[in-house]
């Protein structure tokens, strides 16, 4: 149990230590803002680290989500404008991000086209898309409705990250649980056995595409409902931080292992350690530094505990 | 005899948890062929890299060329001219046979001033080692164009190339079709006259009565004899290296074959596959004979849907079936154990139940949702009737022996409850006991009705498990032997298309 639970019981360490710090020294961090802000930022970038914990257990990568964020948000909010009720602003965004999400898997499960190639397209080119069609005006003023969905609280938590938690949660529930959660392992740690096991692996790998950009859709929802307008340059190198979350939560980036609840407390992490550096009056810039210092720690720490470094260059897995 | 070349004397190695060998004496002469015999985990592997340098003993001690040596790395071992050919060739692809023969360093003395490389005299003398084997090789071509044979030759000529005094052989003819291994063992008679030591090891135990000197069998980490082949026999070898007698090596039972259950009719796919057509029924096991690339597996995965055939039409139980993707085969009942265990039979890092639910997951879900007890169940109940030795069902596969992992894999599909079973090459690599108990479990399945279709480089497996033999060649099927007909001489003249 120790060594299965291992990197969600450290991350769980480096948080309760990072916070624990943060509540003696600064008072200003205990306040109820300050803990609903950092929930709330994790929830969107969580669910969005759901979709891509799967793709990169899946053995694939999906470095689009950040524009798919976007124009769902954009959409959503001309969509607003235009005067259409939530509800159905809410709907056009997750089927947008289904839409785009399918787009990328269908090209990369039956086109067989390399997903880190698919991604990088649907990335440069929905971004492109965006500012053309903007031509980098913001999407304002917003209906009184549009912030309902991110400033209703319930039992003094905003609605996103009530949200958030449960699609972590079912999240979990589906991969560790259910057919399609154990066929997205087995074609992560061997593609060849799982389709020689009959499992339909071109099948799998879209599903797993289009789920993402359908979290996507729902995770722009969570993100975009607590601001007064929509900015072009949303979403800008999201795909970063979550891929940094995946990794430093424990998900093997060859794919065939991983957790959605590392995710999340990676995301956790990285959240409290951005808040951590504007406390502590850090300048921001050093947020980046150290994102990267926390891939290297966790991966140097996978690398040590599986011995894998004991193996020459190249000895992938 | 001549001249001791290598000698090691109570050779122990300890590994956490497993003593690899315990006091193991070994020698090898001049031009001498000393194979290396004993079921996987027997110590075998752990001994030559000992020789090679990979592994260093605990105690005991090496002579070599009449010294006490020491080789602390391979690369010390290769410099002093140990050479190890390993069961899955060590080449470079995409490099060229020429650029394959000099990798890794042994440049040095070819390199005329500073670090540039003299590529007009590194050819020159690979021509030379070639022709001196009697064999052609194209030196230009890459890698990845040649055969398994023809990749086999690039590493011996290595070896020569770096003046080596021991050749270890780690089963040489695993890859190789039956007349490349009479050829293999024409080169290595070649070298053992030029005062080359060879240490042999191989799994068929015939490959060694045809080419070894003398044999050395290590059982549990100990060497249990050292003996000229001349003075002993097959069954005397199986008993020293099983520590029991197998009494019946091929437990074929007799059946009456049923009703077809498999009718293929011509089936095709481009020129790999010309109108095959045949027929398995219920309860029998049709072997499927011929040499590397005559369109065996080529068939296998057109039957399981992996590469779809062109035309042609397949029947089961008189019901047209077109397969097109592995799990419709599956739902049609038909199961396939493929060639490759470990790459194409198992999620090495799932555990052992993992892998045997892995073809039935929705047979064991409600609405998707797996039922964990249901699926525990199943797979103690197939880790007990397949005898699969194993801690548990939640052990990761990678941790079983070569035999328990391939009875997993039989499992899972077993579990399938197939009609049709098609096995490629089912005991390769797998020890004499497992072997026994894949051969026992095989005919018990057919004496079950099953149809099983056996693909197999093994002529003694074909021939004492079949009760048919297909042999195959260029695509097509040059002919079929009954049980009682078939000899090996007659499947290599099918199989070779000499008839």
């Amino acid at each position: 149990m120790m060594m299965k639970w291992g990197r969600e019981l450290t991350i769980l360490a480096a948080l309760a230590l990072l916070a624990g710090y943060l509540s003696l020294t600064q008072p200003n961090f205990r306040d109820a803002f300050t803990l609903s802000t950092i929930l709330t930022n994790a929830a969107y970038v969580g669910v969005v680290g759901i979709g891509m914990t799967m793709v990169i257990v899946a053995g694939q990568i999906d470095i689009s989500v950040g524009s798919m964020l976007a124009v769902c948000a954009l959409i959503a909010g001309t969509l607003a404008r235009a005067g259409a009720p939530m509800f159905l602003v809410v709907l056009a965004s997750l089927a947008l991000g289904l839409g785009m999400g399918a787009l990328n898997g269908a090209l990369i499960a039956y086109l067989r086209i390399p997903s880190i190639i698919v991604t990088l397209a649907t990335l440069t080119a929905l971004r492109g898309a965006i500012v053309w069609w903007t031509k980098g005006y913001w999407v304002m003023p917003l209906p009184p409705g549009w912030k309902f969905l991110g400033t209703t609280h319930i039992l003094g938590l905003p609605l996103p990250v009530w949200i958030g938690w449960t699609a972590v949660l079912a999240a979990a529930y589906v991969l560790a649980h259910t057919i399609i959660g154990r066929e997205v392992y087995a074609l992560g740690s061997n593609p060849q056995a799982a389709r020689l096991a009959g499992i339909d692996t071109a099948r799998v790998t879209f599903w797993v595409f289009a789920l993402s950009g359908l979290l996507v859709g729902l995770a722009t929802m969570l993100h975009v409902t607590r601001f007064s307008m929509v900015q072009t340059q949303e979403g800008l190198g999201l795909e970063f931080l979550v891929i940094t979350a995946v990794v430093v939560g424990g998900t093997n980036i060859f794919g065939g292992s991983g957790t959605v609840a590392g995710t999340y407390l990676g995301v956790l992490l990285l959240t409290v350690t951005s808040s951590a550096l504007t406390f502590l009056g850090i300048s921001a810039t050093w947020d980046q530094a150290i994102r990267g210092a926390f891939i290297l720690v966790a991966v140097t720490a996978d690398i040590v505990r599986t011995g894998r470094w004991r193996q020459p260059v190249g000895w992938a897995r | 005899m001549a001249e001791p070349l290598l000698q090691l004397r109570g050779i122990t190695k300890q590994f956490p948890g497993v003593l690899a060998l315990d006091g193991v004496d070994f020698a090898l002469t001049t031009g001498e062929v000393h194979a290396l015999v004993g079921e996987n985990g027997a110590g075998k592997s752990t001994l030559i890299k000992i020789i090679s340098g990979v592994h260093q003993p605990d105690a005991g001690r090496i002579d070599y060329l009449g010294a006490p040596a020491t080789f602390p790395t391979p690369r010390a071992a290769a410099d002093r001219g140990i050479a190890v050919i390993y069961q899955e060739v060590a080449l470079f692809p995409d490099l060229s046979v020429l650029e394959n023969l000099y990798v890794g360093a042994y440049l040095r003395p070819l390199r005329t001033t500073g670090r540039r490389v003299d590529w007009a005299r590194m050819r020159a003398r690979a021509q030379e080692v070639v022709a001196s084997l009697g064999v052609e090789l194209d030196l230009g071509a890459p890698v990845h164009r040649l055969s398994a044979a023809q990749q086999q030759l690039v590493e011996i000529a290595r070896a020569l190339l770096r003046d080596a005094r021991v050749i270890i052989m780690d089963e040489p003819t695993g890859p190789l079709a039956q007349p490349d291994v009479e050829r293999l063992f024409s080169l290595i008679r070649q070298l053992r006259s030029r005062g080359v030591g060879i240490v042999y090891i191989s799994h068929r135990l015939e490959e060694i009565f045809a080419v070894a000197d003398r044999v050395t069998v290590l059982r549990d980490g100990r060497r249990i004899i050292t003996a000229p082949v001349a003075h002993t026999s097959r069954d005397a070898l199986i008993h020293d290296m099983v520590g029991r007698t197998l009494d019946a090596l091929y437990p074929k039972t007799a059946v009456n074959a049923g009703t077809p259950v498999l009718e293929v009719d011509a089936l095709g796919k481009d020129a790999a596959l010309a109108d095959v057509s045949f027929v398995l029924r219920r309860g029998e096991i049709v072997g499927l004979a011929g040499l590397v690339g005559s369109g065996r597996t080529t068939l296998a995965h057109a039957l399981f849907g992996i590469d779809p055939p062109e035309r042609g039409r397949v029947r089961l139980d008189g019901i047209d079936a077109r397969v097109s993707h592995p799990g419709q085969a599956r739902e049609l009942g038909i199961a396939y154990i493929p060639e490759e265990r470990q790459r194409q039979g198992l999620v090495l890092p799932f555990s052992v139940g993992e892998n045997l639910s892995l073809a039935i997951l929705r047979r064991l879900s409600r609405l998707g949702f797996v039922d964990h007890a249901r699926e525990a169940a199943v797979a103690r109940d197939f880790v007990r009737r397949l005898d699969i030795r194993t801690p548990g069902i939640n052990v990761p596969a990678a941790a079983l022996s070569g035999g328990n992992q391939q009875k997993v894999v039989v499992g899972k599909w077993l579990a399938a409850q197939p009609r049709v079973l098609i096995m490629d090459e089912p005991t390769r690599g797998v020890d004499v006991g497992a072997k026994a108990e894949i051969h026992r479990l095989m005919s018990e399945l057919a004496g079950r009705g099953l149809g099983i279709l056996l693909i197999s480089s093994e002529l003694p497996e074909l021939l004492g498990m079949s009760d048919r033999i297909l042999v195959m060649h260029r695509g097509r099927i040059t002919g079929e032997l009954r049980r009682d007909e078939a000899t090996q001489e007659k499947i290599m003249t099918l199989a070779t298309g000499a008839a």
